[in-house]
């Protein structure tokens, strides 16, 4: 049963797909309640998988789909494989879906009426895609994945409003574009190699010694290209404000955490185990230095972005482009410090993302408005909301004892340790202007508006009287965020565990 | 000598555990303001339990295991600790009398609010001068920063809020602009770690450059010492409720800033190392502008409690020079100033707030001939102003002799000038608002009418405030328990 | 013609045509994607992007005097796997790792199917891609009632936020 887990993971929620599929659009509930079933097996399923990988001393799991048996130590069929990394992300993965569909119940029958099988089966689709991108050891197989996840999101995506259609559109298009680049990276590894195996890639490389090989640097080039449009990376993030901030509540709360953050998962996979350290961060290529810098301007053009935003939503997804600046340059940096403290802020960014989307939809959904005067007086009216949403801004302004602090002192230290001062600096520079961002919003929740004149705004519930239809959101909203914050503080305080077995696994591959 | 112990645990959680009792009892003031007492006496008679350990040369610790690797979030509670423990402790008992004097005299919105706000800022200077090590320091520095947030914006009003957010933008912004990379540093040029024990742990592992870049951003990063040119928070803050201004800004806050460059100096380079290193020369002249600056502008300034602030600038830079000298003769008049000067510049605050309790006034320039109305309030704002100064009979002139003593030492002839210079303009800037008040008749253009009505301020804002003008004198009378206490960080 | 580009053309463009025609239709259907203000130009334009490089893939295939891979002769499933063995110390030149030994197969007379059988794959993907993006553009219709996107961010602008 054991070894059948990887596998597993993936089965769950695709049978859950087809059965939310033929359940059709008229029994919602029995909808919700199997994608709940299916992905709370999975995330179960996931959880063992981390505790099985710990206790066999982090040995990586490798599994054969079909039973495929090597030939001459070349693998023949697609290989999972998953190390403790992969399992803590598609823990994140599996379990951020899970809640998130709790999260889901009360908002898909509004906002995807008449459509809530179709969300339920595409987002567990979706939950699929990313766990077989994580899983896979296969570059082919990765493509397929990552266009399979694409789709899905597309779909989601373009399930809100007319301007989401739009937003969907450019993503669709920005999408193809990355994904071709990344496939043609393959080709181009395929040619020299003959290979699609990771591992087997990496091997004929070596035996071979093609690292300098125009081939191999151009492919390179391509994929990271290709990975860099699918995870936002300033300045190819033109699609992700605008599709994040329209799509529907529910699906802007799953796609935001993890999307990108399973891209810089794939980034750091290829670097370390496609290519390897001594190619990547080898003295002889220019991109070293180049690269650092681009995650500089984007962490701060990012945080500008978001300075500059008066809309929560457009605001919170600039502020994603920053994260993945610093994801991009904490695994650029050259030192197992810097890639484990990027891999540690997937986890955290996972986190404090996932709580502060789920936090401004609520507020968005009880105020109606998305502008930041959203926030007047919510400290007093919803004060259970804005405990959530503090614990992920003061996470995102980078404050003990929440994951954000911690996953900036690793970068940081993994910055020193490389002598990028400019990364230090931005990084820093970053969270100064997440302070400024939070602050103005906290000091208008405290306090309210200055002027006597208030604005008028549409509430929720136009009917009932402004002051009191401002009030909590049901149970089904708030539980996925108080999960959600309590994870911020569960990865900040068990952060030392974490990064050791971040750095165990990234050793072990680097010896 | 280290000892495992539970109190520093228990001084630190009582003020914390205070915070739920204290909302629970929104609806009940004298239950509610009972239970911020009861903490406060708890608080100082754990203090005091602790006292006699430490004049023993024990140092006690407790641990809450380890956060970062190598780094725990650790108490330790040496001299230095203690004094300023018992300092902040012993006023916010003082602090709690007058608060419920002056809120309930104004009639204050949300105290409820405040006294939990309160409370937690407490705990969080309790931790700043019981923390092990610099990432428990830096934790508990950012928890009072934004603990004390709140208090600043209480009234909620424009002003407020611009100096809410002056106040926020220093102090978050430099702590996570220069402490951050630098206890980075340092926790990668030591070798992960960075805890305070016997001897300091960048000893001798640095070099000189370096050292300056990281003594630097440590002292203008932890701007809570309101040196220049991040003091600007420090004026602002003064639109807070005058108990605020009295304890945080006179004390608690402040004086964790000033307490957090002593630890920088003895805890994380040693004086030693940093005489070797030859870099304290950077520090002494900024802390000589500053205290000839801050005081020329105090001097300009109407408003009272903005005259104070810039004086509680002037008076910070004194330790932090007195420090700066690398002296052990230096340091104790740092140490000794920390304490000296908390018990004045208190006693200025609450005479301040008195006085805007009872008449309204927040001008200088309308306190002339207050002293017939005030006598009490107003001998105590000249004992206060007097100790200040550094003129004996008052305990402010320890501090005074030992600073000079350190100049000295550490042959530094310019700075007994600037010392020299500096005590003339606090006479300057201080002693003519009492003198005014008590010895002049008010100008006849403001009419004797509108000031006849006065009297003193309420009984809960009069006693504190004597009982502190009293400690001043008492200091002088005997210093012993602060020399001990210095002494035991200098050797 | 200039006897620099006549050998430029001789060394670079004709024994590598295959690349010089995915990369000129690649960057076809990257300038229509990014310029184009139609948003069906725009999806014509991803079409033949995408197909660009299944190109790229299917012409790597290929070998001189290769035929189909398909074993004729008899007793195949006895040469399955088990005479297929590669080598590690493979030159660049080579396509496959796989080394057939003179007695099983030679691998001189098949072309590589590999390839191809990743770009059925591959087309799937566009072919999927394609048809949600026409749906998408269809919702963009119904209710912009326009496919140019300057009308349709003309239309956004008043109701905007930003």
């Amino acid at each position: 049963m054991t070894e059948h887990f990887p596998v597993l993971i993936l089965l769950v929620p695709l049978f859950g797909a087809l059965i939310v599929v033929l359940l059709g659009k008229e029994r919602p509930n029995q909808c919700w309640m199997t994608s709940l079933i299916s992905l709370g097996i999975s995330s179960i399923i996931s959880l063992f998988t981390v505790v099985a990988v710990l206790a066999d001393k982090f040995q990586t799991i490798r599994y054969r789909m079909g039973g495929w048996p090597e030939s001459n130590g070349y693998e023949v069929g697609i290989e999972l494989r998953v190390d403790i990394l992969a399992a803590l992300v598609v823990f994140a993965v599996t379990f951020v879906g899970f809640v998130n569909t709790i999260y889901s119940k009360t908002r898909a029958e509004t906002e995807v009426q008449g459509k809530v099988s179709f969300f339920y089966a595409l987002i567990q689709l979706l939950i699929v895609g990313l766990c077989g991108i994580v899983m896979t050891n296969d570059a082919f197989n990765l493509y397929v994945l990552i266009e399979i996840t694409s789709l899905t999101s597309y779909a989601l995506i373009a399930m809100g409003n007319r301007r989401a259609a739009l937003s969907s559109f450019n993503y669709v298009i920005m999408g193809t574009i990355g994904a071709s680049f990344y496939l043609l990276g393959v080709g181009y590894l395929y040619i020299k190699t003959g290979t699609l195996n990771i591992d087997d890639i990496r091997m004929v490389l070596g035996n071979n010694n093609l690292w300098e090989h125009q081939s191999i640097i151009v492919a390179f080039i391509f994929i990271m290209l290709g990975l860099w449009t699918k995870m936002a990376f300033f300045p190819l993030h033109g699609w992700l404000p605008n599709a994040y901030a329209y799509a529907p509540s529910m699906t802007g709360t799953f796609m935001a955490p993890l999307m990108t953050k399973v891209m810089v998962y794939v980034m750091i996979r290829v670097m370390v185990w496609l290519f390897g350290n001594e190619f990547v961060y080898s003295g002889q290529h220019v991109w070293g230095e180049l690269v650092i810098w681009m995650s500089v301007i984007a962490i701060v053009a990012g945080s500008l972005l978001a300075l500059a935003r008066t809309d929560i939503k457009k605001m919170l997804t600039y502020l994603i482009v920053a994260e993945v600046g610093y994801m991009v340059g904490g695994a650029w940096l050259g030192n197992v410090t810097g890639q484990a403290g990027a891999f540690y802020h997937i986890l955290s960014d996972a986190a404090m993302t996932f709580c502060l989307f789920i936090a401004a939809s609520i507020i968005v959904l009880r105020v109606g408005d998305s502008r930041v005067n959203a926030f007047d007086n919510l400290f007093r009216k919803m004060p259970l909301t804005m405990i959530g949403f503090t614990v992920g801004a003061l996470s995102m302004i980078g404050l003990p004892p929440t994951c954000g602090f911690f996953s900036k002192w690793y970068l940081i230290s993994g910055g020193i340790e490389a002598g990028q001062w400019e990364y230090v600096c931005a990084l820093i520079f970053s969270s100064l202007v997440n302070a400024v961002i939070f602050f103005r919003i906290f000091e208008r929740a405290y306090f309210g508006q200055i002027t006597e004149v208030k604005e008028d705004f549409v509430p929720f519930d136009s009917d009932a009287n402004p002051e009191t239809a401002i009030k909590e959101v049901p149970w089904s909203m708030l539980f996925p965020l108080f999960i959600a914050s309590g994870f911020v503080l569960l990865v900040g305080i068990m952060n030392r565990t974490l990064f050791e077995w971040i750095q165990t696994a990234l050793k072990m591959v680097n010896t | 000598m280290i000892e495992f112990s539970f109190i520093p645990l228990f001084t630190w959680l009582v003020s914390l555990l205070a915070v739920p009792a204290i909302l629970l009892c929104r609806k009940k003031p004298d239950v509610r303001e009972g239970v911020t007492f009861l903490a406060a006496f708890l608080k100082l008679g754990m203090v005091f339990m602790m006292l006699p350990l430490i004049r023993d040369g024990k140092i006690l610790h407790f641990r809450f295991g380890e956060i970062l690797p190598g780094i725990p979030i650790e108490f330790r509670v040496d001299g230095l600790g203690i004094l300023f423990a018992l300092v902040a402790s012993s006023l916010w008992i003082l602090t709690t009398l007058y608060s419920v004097g002056y809120m309930r005299g104004l009639k204050e919105h949300d105290q409820t609010r405040f006294f939990a706000y309160f409370a937690i800022s407490l705990s969080a200077t309790i931790g700043v001068a019981f923390a092990g090590n610099l990432l428990t320091l830096y934790i508990f520095y950012e928890i009072l920063s934004l603990s004390t947030y709140p208090l600043v914006i209480h009234h909620g009003d424009k002003e407020a809020r611009t100096g809410g957010r002056t106040y926020l933008s220093h102090l978050l912004g430099t702590s996570v602009a220069f402490v951050l990379p630098a206890m980075i540093y340092c926790y990668w040029k030591s070798g992960t770690d960075i805890n305070f024990t016997e001897g300091a742990f960048l000893d001798g592992k640095i070099g000189s450059s370096d050292g300056l870049i990281v003594l630097l951003a440590f002292t203008l990063g932890f701007a809570k010492s309101g040196l220049m040119p991040f003091h600007s928070w420090l004026p602002n803050a003064m639109v807070a409720p005058t108990p605020v201004s009295a304890l945080l800004h006179a004390v608690a806050v402040v004086k964790v800033g000033v307490f957090c460059v002593l630890r920088i100096f003895t805890g994380v380079f040693d004086t030693d190392f940093l005489q070797k290193l030859n870099v304290g020369t950077v520090i002494t002249y900024i802390a000589a502008f500053t205290i000839i600056v801050s005081s020329l502008i105090a001097l300009t300034q109407d408003n009272l409690k903005r005259r104070l602030a810039f004086s509680t600038i002037g008076q910070l830079a004194y330790i932090v020079l007195g420090v700066s000298f690398l002296s052990s003769n230096g340091v104790t008049g740092s140490v000794m100033h920390i304490a000296m000067h908390a018990f004045g510049k208190i006693t200025l605050f609450f005479c301040a707030g008195a006085i805007f309790v009872a008449s309204g006034k927040k001008y200088i320039s309308q306190m002339v001939g207050l002293g017939k109305q005030m006598p009490i309030t107003m001998i105590a704002f000249l004992i206060g102003s007097l100790s200040i100064i550094g003129l004996p009979p008052f305990g402010g002139a320890w501090s005074k002799w030992y600073l000079f003593l350190g100049a000295l030492d550490a042959n530094q002839t310019a700075m007994v000038i600037v010392l020299v210079i500096s005590s003339l303009l606090n006479i300057a800037y201080l002693l003519p608002i009492p003198v005014n008040a008590l010895f002049r008749s008010p100008s006849q253009k403001d009419g004797k009418d509108s000031d006849s009505g006065i009297k003193e301020a309420p009984l809960a804002c009069l006693i504190p405030l004597c009982i502190t003008a009293l400690a001043g004198l008492l200091f002088f009378l005997f210093p012993g328990l602060g020399f001990e206490l210095a002494q035991l960080i200098t050797k | 013609m200039d006897p620099i580009i006549a050998t430029f053309i001789e060394d670079n463009i004709v024994p590598k045509f295959n690349y010089w025609i995915y990369v000129i239709l690649m960057m076809i259907g990257l300038y229509a994607m990014i310029t184009k203000n139609n948003l069906m130009k725009k999806l014509i334009g991803m079409a033949i992007f995408q197909t660009a490089i299944i190109l790229f893939y299917v012409s790597i295939g290929v070998k001189d005097t290769a035929g189909i891979p398909i074993i004729s002769h008899h007793g195949s499933e006895h040469h399955q796997g088990a005479t297929v063995h590669s080598e590690s110390g493979s030159s660049s030149e080579e396509v496959s790792p796989v080394k057939v030994k003179n007695n099983t197969i030679d691998k001189d007379k098949y072309a590589n199917p590999l390839p191809h059988v990743l770009m059925l794959t591959a087309i799937v993907v566009g072919v999927s891609t394609l048809g949600l993006a026409l749906a998408i553009s269809q919702k963009i219709f119904k209710s912009f009632g326009t496919l140019e996107e300057d009308e349709i961010l003309n239309k956004l602008r008043p109701g905007s936020h930003d």
